[in-house]
């Protein structure tokens, strides 16, 4: 079986809710709605205090390229525009919407039949997706009409979905291959078109093995469409790493998917894409995870944005009296939150409740230079060496050592025996090293 | 056996004679000419090469002095104009007059004043703390206490208050070299005018939020409300981004501002206990 060779971790798979079909979540009296749910800049306000706004409108332009239209997931009136505490623990600009019923944007196509033919040109499957606030669903939040618009001078020839879900405890896009593998299929199909490939290959881990018969099946009915089984390990999920899983290439040091002709969606993307091309439905909902091992309720949930944590965490059943810390995202990538009315963005893909004994860090230790760290790094780095360089302030053999390298996946603090902060150094090194090289170029 | 005695006491005078004059030539040739004031300068710097004037050290900062044509703009924070005077009796020159700085904490948030809403158990690194989420409370401007500044400080000057959970500086040991305002990731300390007696008036508050959140996340914020910069005679206070700023050197210590402030924001420090106003008539009614 398939999986990446450099480097790479085993944490406990924890997947409670696997078997928990997706259910809706009531719409709450409230929604915060961020402006920058997605990497580049935020989207441009174009609602006022005391508007109507409908289920679907528009309510913040992208502003430049990399960025991405922000819509309105209620009906209501704009109560206010503030700030509020988003996932990244700062503060930032968000409309804060009061709901009275739920009244959809008429565009928008709410029947349940599925279909399975668009006639849409590459450039208006772009389009749309651009117009409907398009991002990578997979947690990064890249806006996808990016990826989809091929520079001048590259080309490509492979488009890879990622189904790996290789974070412990998540199963949203495990549960949206099983429920709604026909649409996921449909939206890889025509992101096919807009990148004008012919051939795509589904990469879904071993331990999903009715997602991978599911979406085996109907990929038959699809042309080009073929499906990998790939052994566990994290973080198979990220595209370097899948891509050198996947098809064997790899991804060169500062070089994007594009350099090897390739492009990488998530299966949360595809689905996304299908509802907006087909049925003109923007994106403002998505699957959510909320899960622990004490949650009364674990499932997976269909979202609004916008909604806050609170909301969806008393769906689950409230909190347990030994929470330690929430998460939102996975345990190896995502981030405490510090507030419960954080609001669930696009880039939300689960809510994790740790219990206090399992949440607190174990006290670090000096290193033991046992070299585990090093072993699992998936790009090879060396994490002791530049935990230490952060921390003599030695930015400059930082940045030879690749620092900028590091994607954050957290697998040296997880191996670490010593219980050492390698990522929290390596992470304050790493933009402390871009910082540097910004000044530099500025200068010049 | 004297004949060995005599044989090697002579070459091996003829080898150091030789190399005596090989070496001899050889620093002439390469002999690297460098001004004598530059040590004696050096000798009259603090040697604590903490790099506040600028430079890497106090040697490379001697060098700058000896070579530059005027004193403007070179300043050695930690000898302050004792030394420059020194400095300049040496080279010839006048040594220009240099306010003494000493350095301040924008942030008054303790914890009666400013409530912790969640618990960081990372690195105690304020670095770090900064560069993950706002901290500890609301503020997302004011000072985490991971004690950043107090390891940058290398003359014991700054120490963490275990009751307000804030660095305090001790203004007797600071020598202005700026170590801390570099250090701390939020630029919450800034290098004030000393003024007589270490007395002070500063807005002890950092944050750019609008009055509301400002309040709400600590109970001393500046909410931006324009009071003081009215009552200002000396045009000393100015309002940007929600937040007034005291020029310490237009100051002239009148106390107007403290007591207008609806917030308590503004700090006044080692200033005597201001004479009550309508007590006294009171008092002499009573009597």
């Amino acid at each position: 079986m398939k999986t990446f060779t450099k480097g790479g971790v085993h944490p406990p798979e924890n997947k409670l809710t696997a078997n928990c079909p997706i259910e809706y979540l009531s719409v709450p009296r409230s929604v915060t709605i961020p402006v920058s749910q997605h990497i580049g800049a935020p989207a441009n306000i174009i609602v006022n205090k005391g508007d109507s706004v409908l289920t679907g409108q528009v309510i913040a332009e992208s502003k430049g390229f990399v960025s991405a239209y922000i819509h309105s997931s209620v009906s209501g009136k704009v109560n206010k525009i503030d700030t509020v505490t988003d996932t990244s623990g700062y503060k930032q600009t968000a409309v804060f919407i009061d709901v009275e019923g739920d009244e959809w944007v008429e565009t928008i196509d709410r029947s349940e039949e599925i279909v399975t033919e668009s006639g849409l040109s590459g450039n208006e499957i772009v389009q749309r997706c651009l117009k409907s606030g398009i991002v990578g669903l997979g947690g990064a939040t890249f806006p996808s009409h990016v990826k989809l618009t091929v520079p001048a001078g590259k080309k490509c020839n492979i488009l890879i979905i990622n189904g790996v879900e290789c974070e412990p405890y998540l199963t949203s896009d495990h549960r949206l291959m099983l429920e709604r593998g026909e649409e996921v299929l449909m939206g890889v199909s025509l992101l096919m078109k807009a990148l004008g490939v012919e051939k795509s290959v589904v990469g879904i881990e071993n331990n999903k093995k009715d997602a991978i018969e599911h979406i085996s099946r109907l990929a038959t009915g699809f042309k080009g469409i073929s499906v990998y089984p790939l052994k566990v390990k994290y973080p198979q999920g990220a595209e370097k790493q899948l891509i050198k899983a996947l098809i064997n290439r790899e991804v060169p040091s500062g070089k994007l998917p594009l350099d090897v002709n390739a492009v990488v969606h998530n299966v949360g993307t595809c689905f996304a894409v299908y509802e907006a091309v087909i049925k003109n439905k923007p994106l403002f909902e998505r699957v959510v995870t909320i899960t622990g091992h004490s949650v009364a309720r674990p499932g997976n949930y269909m979202v609004r944005t916008g909604t806050p944590v609170m909301h969806l965490i008393e769906a689950a059943g409230g909190i347990p009296e030994d929470t330690g810390k929430i998460v939102s995202g996975g345990p190896m990538m995502g981030k405490a939150i510090c507030s419960t009315e954080v609001p669930v963005v696009k880039g939300t893909s689960g809510i994790v409740l740790f219990p206090s004994g399992s949440s607190e860090r174990n006290p670090s230790q000096p290193c033991i230079r046992c070299a585990k760290c090093v072993d699992a790094c998936p790009l090879g780095l060396e994490p002791f060496l530049l935990m230490t360089l952060t921390e003599k302030e030695l930015f400059e053999r930082a940045e030879k050592e690749r620092i900028t390298d590091c994607m954050e996946c957290g697998s040296c603090s997880f191996i670490c025996p010593a219980n050492r902060p390698l990522l929290d150094y390596i992470r304050l090194g790493k933009s402390t090293v871009i910082k540097m090289a910004r000044e530099r170029i500025s200068k010049k | 056996m004297s004949s060995t005695v005599i044989i090697t006491v002579v070459s091996l005078s003829l080898l150091a004679i030789l190399a005596a004059i090989i070496l001899y030539f050889i620093a002439e040739k390469f002999k690297v000419y460098e001004d004598p004031r530059i040590d004696e300068v050096q000798a009259v710097l603090p040697a604590a090469n903490c790099g506040g004037c600028g430079f890497a050290g106090c040697r490379n900062f001697a060098e700058a002095l000896v070579k530059a044509e005027s004193f403007e703009g070179l300043n050695c924070p930690v000898g302050g104009a004792e030394v420059m005077e020194q400095a300049a009796k040496i080279l010839g020159r006048e040594a220009p007059v240099v306010e003494p700085l000493v350095a301040v904490l924008l942030c008054n948030g303790t914890p009666g004043f400013r409530p912790r809403t969640s618990v960081y158990d990372g690195v105690s690194d304020c670095r770090i703390a900064n560069s993950l989420y706002m901290g500890e409370t609301d503020c997302s401007y004011g000072c985490l206490g991971y004690g950043d500044c107090v390891r940058a400080c290398t003359f014991d000057a700054i120490h963490m208050n275990p009751e307000t959970l804030l660095p305090e500086v001790t203004d007797d040991k600071c020598t202005s070299c700026g170590a801390c305002v570099k250090a701390c990731p939020r630029n919450l300390i800034e290098l004030r005018k000393k003024a007589k007696k270490d007395r002070k008036i500063y807005v002890a508050c950092s944050n750019c939020d609008k009055g509301g959140p400002a309040r709400r996340a600590c109970k001393v914020a500046c909410i931006g409300c324009g009071k003081c910069v009215k009552v200002c005679q000396f045009d000393a206070i100015r309002l940007e981004n929600n937040l007034a700023y005291i020029d310490a050197f237009k100051c002239t210590f009148c106390r107007k501002c403290v007591t207008e402030c609806p917030t308590g924001s503004i700090l006044e420090i080692n200033f005597p206990p201001r004479k009550p106003k309508t007590e006294p008539q009171a008092e002499n009614a009573s009597v």
